[in-house]
């Protein structure tokens, strides 16, 4: 518990480091949403042209 | 040499490379960002003048690290693909920006947190380091902004290849800022002549959270780039072929 107190600094110490993970976290939910929304987008164009044909 | 990175530039090629790499970066950094999380807040002892607040270096220099490593990568696709007119290094420069951004807004304030038991302030403007820092961050707002308001994607690469190179000279700055001026900042502890001016059970957390948080910072730049190429060759044959195959990768 001592530990977890890190000496009177908790907040400013446990802050950092959380919002470090949230950060790194949101980066890769991102670039994964983002990538699954341009590749359903063309996927769905190329089929269109594609039963048109 | 030449021959590999002429294949290494076709977008197809470095689409598949770049999903097979990705995981040989993200499991080695999360592996190492776990241990230097763990090490730097439970086995690392206290600074003897900061006490156990010293431990926001753990995520605050890579941080500050990877701010300005992403804006060298930036500047540096950015004139490779001005020069050389690689499309793939435009793709890297416009995927790079955010994580960058993102990596530069962590520094300042974890670097803030980090000032006010130390220092007795949030922020001070007249310091260098922190001002040149901020700086950064709006050269990344600004080279996004400047992409964002060009349609045509051949005019936004050339005059974001620009800006980035010209803003490419707040790097050094940012980096001897501690050196050439007065600086609340503590001057540099790994990059230090005489090697770094730290006991190893600080300095090896430290080390594997800057090399891990690196590696996974290169697997998500991948990951970006991917959607990058894919996007910019959303017309082209390979990516017809790709998504009309039975077995289409995502």
């Amino acid at each position: 518990m001592d530990k977890l107190a890190m000496g009177g600094y908790a907040a400013y110490v446990w802050s950092c480091f959380a919002l470090t993970f949230a950060i790194w976290f949101f980066n890769g939910w991102l670039a994964r949403k983002r990538h699954r929304a341009v590749y359903r987008d063309i996927e769905v164009r190329i089929k269109a042209v594609e039963e048109r044909l | 040499m030449w021959k590999f990175l002429h294949k290494m530039a076709s977008p197809p090629y470095f689409y598949k490379l770049a999903k097979t790499l990705a995981p040989w970066f993200a499991v080695p950094g999360i592996l190492l960002i776990a241990y230097g999380s763990f090490a730097g807040l439970f086995v690392a002892p206290p600074d003897y003048q900061q006490g156990d607040a010293f431990r926001i270096i753990y995520v605050h220099v890579p941080a500050a690290y990877l701010s300005m490593m992403g804006y060298m990568i930036m500047a540096i696709a950015g004139g490779i693909g001005l020069i050389w007119r690689m499309k793939l290094a435009h793709a890297v420069a416009a995927a790079v920006a955010p994580l960058g951004a993102a990596f530069t807004f962590l520094a300042l304030v974890t670097g803030s947190v980090w000032g006010k038991p130390i220092w007795g302030t949030w922020w001070e403007w007249g310091d260098p380091r922190l001002t040149s820092e901020l700086i950064l961050l709006f050269l990344y707002f600004g080279y996004m902004a400047l992409r964002g308001s060009i349609d045509e994607v051949a005019k936004a690469d050339k005059a974001s290849a620009v800006l980035a190179l010209v803003g490419a000279v707040n790097i050094p700055i940012i980096h001897f800022s501690v050196e050439w001026w007065s600086s609340l900042h503590q001057g540099a502890t790994l990059l230090k002549t005489g090697g770094p001016a730290m006991d190893s059970a600080m300095l090896y957390p430290l080390l594997a959270m800057i090399l891990g948080s690196s590696l996974l910072f290169g697997a998500q730049l991948l990951r970006r780039v991917r959607t990058e190429v894919l996007y910019r060759e959303r017309r082209t044959r390979w990516v017809r072929n790709m998504i009309l195959s039975p077995e289409a990768p995502a």
